[in-house]
């Protein structure tokens, strides 16, 4: 629609704009709260998650000079802000799962960036043991497991050349 | 009994407008907390209020809401402005994400560096041109109804009117091949909650200003 990917075709839809195909696929699959105010909680754990994992998605495009700087200032906001707030939600109610009593999609969502704070430096998960357990527990699940596996369709980290093709792809300087 | 919806930002358009408007649109009465200086602001995070220690932050129905997004969609659910179901949700979430990655644009603009403005606005005004008001123009044409999903208000309508009022501020002309968009921009205006949205004295902010701009930049320590 708006001449960019992600597109995903599903159910007849051609559908672009991550958060529209995020929020789609959490509804169809009941990963999204059994009411409006947990689907609330769940919309503002995940745009915590999305804001964190912005930034850690461009880090590879960050001019050279300035890598460095922004590599620490996003330690420093994981550090500091984002995962204080995940532990604080966890330790607030006690319960297995961010939302509900049940696995949602803030749970994935936050998994999947704390596998990705773990990949920029695993030391920053130290002091969240209950943030350490989700993830244990979430990747523990048998579907998370698989995919977690070698040979999924998970992918690697962007690599030099991997950047190089994305650069050429969507026109990049 | 839950009271009016307390909205916690500075008192300037950026990240809260979208939700005035929704709300505004919606017919709800909210109140206003503004931001005035960085004490402000420290206070809300020493209080706990903020869970990732930004604004914006609602009150609303006992929860102390942040995230735009997390806030618009909570207001539309509440108000019957997210469509009838699922794929229609979709389709109302595509296009405010389309939305809203143009206003995004058009928001960061006033912080451009002055060497760098001509040439991000061109790029604006040629992706307002050629890839946004095409895109929304082709999908009222397509069903030829009076709101973009569902024949009925929802927000998408809202959130596509506001940014079409902040389209015409940047260059009034660029709406001019856009019949839909421009017909779309009227029914809305007119309805009754909108319509006293549009009027002077209202919630509505207006362009920031260079103090206004100075504000900000002060309460949110950016340099």
């Amino acid at each position: 629609m708006f001449q960019q990917v992600p597109m995903v075709e599903i159910d007849g839809m051609k559908l672009v704009q991550t958060r529209a195909i995020l929020s789609y696929i959490a509804t169809k699959y009941n990963l999204y709260g059994k009411d409006m105010k947990e689907r609330a909680l769940i919309d503002m754990y995940a745009e915590g998650v999305a804001d964190l994992g912005e930034m850690i998605m461009h880090l590879p495009l960050c001019p050279p000079d300035q890598k460095d700087a922004k590599t620490s200032q996003i330690k420093e906001s994981i550090t500091n802000r984002y995962l204080p707030a995940f532990e604080k939600v966890l330790k607030g109610h006690g319960q297995d799962y961010l939302v509900g009593n049940k696995l949602s999609r803030a749970d994935i969502h936050l998994v999947e960036l704390l596998y990705y704070v773990e990949e920029l430096d695993p030391s920053l998960l130290a002091n969240f043991p209950l943030l350490k357990a989700l993830k244990t527990r979430v990747s523990n699940l048998p579907a998370v497991k698989k995919f977690l596996q070698p040979g999924s369709q998970r992918k690697p980290p962007m690599d030099e050349k991997n950047l190089e093709e994305a650069k050429k792809i969507f026109r990049m300087q | 009994m839950a009271g009016k919806p307390k909205l916690h930002y500075f008192n300037g358009r950026g990240r809260m407008e979208a939700i005035r408007w929704l709300l505004a649109a919606a017919g709800v009465e909210f109140e206003e907390i503004f931001i005035k200086t960085p004490g402000d602001l420290d206070k809300l995070r020493n209080e706990g209020s903020l869970m990732f220690q930004q604004v914006p932050m609602v009150e609303i129905d006992g929860m102390k809401l942040v995230q735009t997004r997390a806030i618009l969609s909570y207001i539309a659910t509440k108000y019957n402005l997210y469509g009838k179901d699922m794929k229609e949700r979709a389709l109302i979430d595509m296009y405010a994400e389309g939305v809203a990655d143009l206003g995004e644009m058009i928001m960061h603009l006033p912080l451009c560096p002055p060497d760098q403005k001509d040439a991000k606005t061109s790029q604006i005004k040629e992706s307002i041109t050629n890839r946004y008001l095409p895109a929304f123009e082709k999908v009222l044409k397509g069903h030829g109804q009076d709101y973009l999903v569902g024949n009925k208000l929802s927000r998408a309508d809202i959130h596509l009117v506001e940014l079409l009022y902040y389209v015409e501020e940047l260059d009034p002309s660029l709406l001019a091949n856009f019949p839909l968009l421009k017909a779309l921009k009227t029914r809305v205006s007119n309805l009754p909650a909108v319509k006293k949205f549009l009027q002077p004295g209202s919630q509505r902010k207006p362009p920031m200003d260079e103090k206004n701009l100075e504000e900000a930049k002060k309460i949110f320590r950016m340099q």
